[in-house]
């Protein structure tokens, strides 16, 4: 046994002596950082590390297989989830490892906002950090091209339709990204080229200048309340703080980043086992125009800011707001380069994380709900509940035949069940009259359209007539309180309405 | 230039160099710009197929669309809007099922029809036809529109984008072969409040 250690040892000698690793590998691993950075708050950024080398693997692995061409992709997809040997499993570990490594990113990036970690000597830590970010989600959506489903498919469209905006060289941009006149061979071929070559050589490149500047400026001290960033004293303050309250990297602070990672890729894994991969959906044929297409998790949060957009916002605000909101990211540390780095004296900066997060989460909840949604299949799936016809007239029948023929149940929901486009119609007789109800339906307006043209004058009547009956059973429908007094007075006989005799009292 | 720069940012460089015969050194830093200028002269070169190779998609603009069928116009009833299908003429081996294409005729009269792009003019998903209550209704952000191709309700700033189209015998011809988006098939147009009513005024 002495002997192989002594051999063993010979070996790395031999390596060492003409590599000359050991050196700047020592000095990364020993450097001092302060101690109470030894800390579960800052394993994050190790762990998103580590989950892009997990999905340059993972790819690697499916890249062994899959056939990156427009008309096969969708196919071998398919032949990996169902075929090969556990290619299933890999497909879901590449999935479920991307949605971690956003999510990781999202959690990372808010962490150093709160403890101050862009503020001097580390802005352009902060600053490679937005790139990185983006090109997080620029993989996270050319993955979902890779797919190559319909969704795939007409996300390819909507991006093409928000380039088509851009004034006077969007219809460049749109060939230059589809590759030719629409979203075809070309199209996917250079989506494979940005998701397997050009995001990742860069992202590995940003990733690798952003762990340098880590090492060579330290990692950020944990923020103390009134520990004020000065550019004057800043990097005395920190040589201090590691080298008289400092512990070397290794093995003080790194064993959390190694008890993360591993417990991250441990729950990429369970979630790829018990969930499996994602999709493929339909294929990606644009003939088949019976799909709701959806974008993934992480970009529903657009999908829905589009849909509530006024239309005459809608173009500027799709170009501006995300240079705006780039633009504002790298601005960060610019703006707020010194001062206090501890989160209890940067309200403005929870202000800012905790509106973000809760509006992101709200969008991305209305985007899975997508309220503004017609439900395709409303008006023949959700039949009317009984309960509404029990005591219903012929023609009040009648308007509800219409009620469901005409696809109004695609918009308004009854009984808990359509549409949320457009109000929901169980009471809709308490709010309106017959007459507010017959003009709504003739002339729409707002989000309905006007249904004058495709409703006979009969089948408006019965249609006003059913909804009449919508209101429950203790409240009394609407009434127009000028018209009922007029019907009052014309029941009361005798009395002269000709305009001589003055306005009836 | 590229020597004063270097001279000045890299002082230590220099002090090394200062040793020795001054001309000897300033000719080696003119040896080095000339390899510079040598390798930024052939960069340019390449630039320029590179570039065009990279630009060719959006230079092909006209010669991407043509003339196409869509079948014989009997299978299209007067009064009705129906999908018809067909392959983009444009295409690549490798493009699989992309360029399968759907379209919406809607034959007005005899010898009159209206052929819409399935693509919401909104953000290009595809629309649905409903023949019941005579609309499109798009599946994405609710787009919403007329018989007509007109534009309803919801997001979208126009009306539905349509083909040229012609008549050729017994067959209807379309013009067809681009992705319809707002750059390429028409202008915005500014949406008019009230445009509900418009079914009362005619």
């Amino acid at each position: 046994m002495p002997g192989l250690k002594q051999s063993g040892k010979s070996i790395y000698n031999w390596f060492e002596h003409r590599l000359k690793f050991e050196g700047p590998v020592m000095d990364a691993a020993l450097h001092p950082v302060p101690s109470r950075t030894a800390s579960w708050f800052y394993v994050f950024g190790s762990a998103a590390f580590t989950l892009l080398f997990f999905q340059v693997i993972t790819g690697v692995l499916l890249a062994l297989v899959y056939a990156p061409t427009a008309g096969h992709a969708w196919n071998s997809l398919n032949i990996i989830n169902h075929q090969v040997e556990l290619g299933w499993y890999i497909r879901a570990l590449h999935g479920w490892g991307s949605n971690f490594m956003v999510a990781i990113v999202l959690i990372h990036m808010c962490q150093v906002f709160l403890f101050g970690a862009h503020k001097y000597p580390r802005e352009l830590t902060w600053i490679v950090g937005v790139f990185l970010l983006l090109m997080t989600l620029g993989m996270a959506f050319t993955g979902q091209v890779m797919r190559f489903d319909q969704d795939a498919y007409w996300g390819l469209g909507i991006g093409a339709s928000i380039m088509s905006r851009v004034p006077w060289v969007g219809g460049d941009l749109v060939h230059l990204m589809l590759g030719g006149p629409i979203i075809a061979g070309a199209t996917f071929s250079r989506f494979f080229d940005l998701h397997v070559f050009i995001i990742p050589g860069a992202l590995i490149l940003f990733a690798l200048v952003h762990v340098w500047m880590v090492l060579k400026l330290g990692i950020n001290d944990w923020p103390m309340p009134g520990r004020l960033v000065h550019r004057a004293t800043y990097l005395d303050e920190y040589h201090e703080l590691t080298h008289k309250d400092g512990i070397p990297f290794i093995p003080g602070a790194f064993w959390r980043d190694l008890v993360f990672s591993g417990a991250v890729i441990a729950a990429v894994a369970v979630c790829a086992f018990v969930y499996g991969p994602f999709g493929p959906g339909g294929q990606p044929d644009p003939a088949i125009i019976q799909t709701v297409p959806k974008p993934d998790f992480f970009f529903l949060w657009i999908y829905a800011i589009l849909a509530y957009l006024p239309p005459s916002m809608e173009t500027p605000f799709m170009l501006i707001a995300p240079i705006i909101g780039i633009a504002a990211l790298l601005a960060v540390p610019f703006v707020a380069g010194e001062g206090e780095k501890s989160w209890h004296r940067r309200p403005v900066a929870i202000l800012m994380v905790s509106s973000l997060a809760i509006g992101w989460g709200a969008l991305t909840n209305l985007g899975e709900t997508t309220p503004w949604s017609p439900h395709m299949n409303a008006w023949s799936g959700d039949p009317l509940p009984v309960r509404f016809l029990r005591h219903a007239t012929p023609l009040e029948r009648q308007g509800a035949v219409i009620f469901q023929d005409k696809q109004c149940r695609n918009c308004h929901s009854i009984g808990g069940s359509g549409g949320e486009r457009g109000p929901a119609l169980d009471d809709v007789a308490t709010r309106m009259t017959p007459d507010d109800l017959r003009f709504k339906v003739v002339t729409g307006g707002g989000n309905m359209p006007a249904y004058g043209k495709n409703l006979s004058p009969p089948e408006i009547e019965a249609l006003v007539s059913f909804l009449e009956t919508l209101h429950p059973a203790n409240e009394a429908p609407a009434v127009d309180a000028a018209q009922q007094r007029i019907e009052k007075s014309e029941a009361l006989k005798g009395r002269d309405f000709s305009p001589a005799a003055g306005t009836p009292k | 230039m590229n020597h004063d720069e270097h001279a000045s940012e890299n002082p230590a460089g220099t002090a090394v160099a200062a040793p020795q015969d001054p001309a000897v050194v300033s000719r080696r830093w003119l040896l080095l710009n000339a390899s510079i200028a040598l390798n930024g002269l052939v960069g340019v070169i390449l630039a320029v197929p590179v570039l065009g190779f990279l630009l060719s998609p959006t230079r092909r603009g006209a010669r991407y669309r043509s003339w196409i069928s869509l079948g014989s116009l009997d299978a299209f009833p007067t009064g009705q809007t129906r999908l018809a299908y067909y392959k983009n003429p444009y295409t690549r081996d490798w493009d699989g099922q992309t360029d399968n294409t759907a379209c919406y005729v809607r034959r007005v009269a005899e010898k009159q029809v209206q052929v819409f792009a399935v693509n919401c003019a909104h953000l290009g998903c595809p629309v649905r036809w409903f023949p019941e209550s005579q609309l499109f209704m798009c599946p994405c952000h609710g787009g919403v529109y007329y018989a007509d191709g007109e534009r309803a309700s919801g997001p979208p700033e126009r009306g539905l984008f349509t083909y040229e189209w012609k008549i050729a015998g017994d067959q209807l011809h379309i013009y067809a072969g681009q992705m319809p988006t707002l750059s390429n098939s028409a202008k915005l147009v500014q949406i008019q409040t009230g445009k509900g009513d418009r079914s009362c005024q005619g």
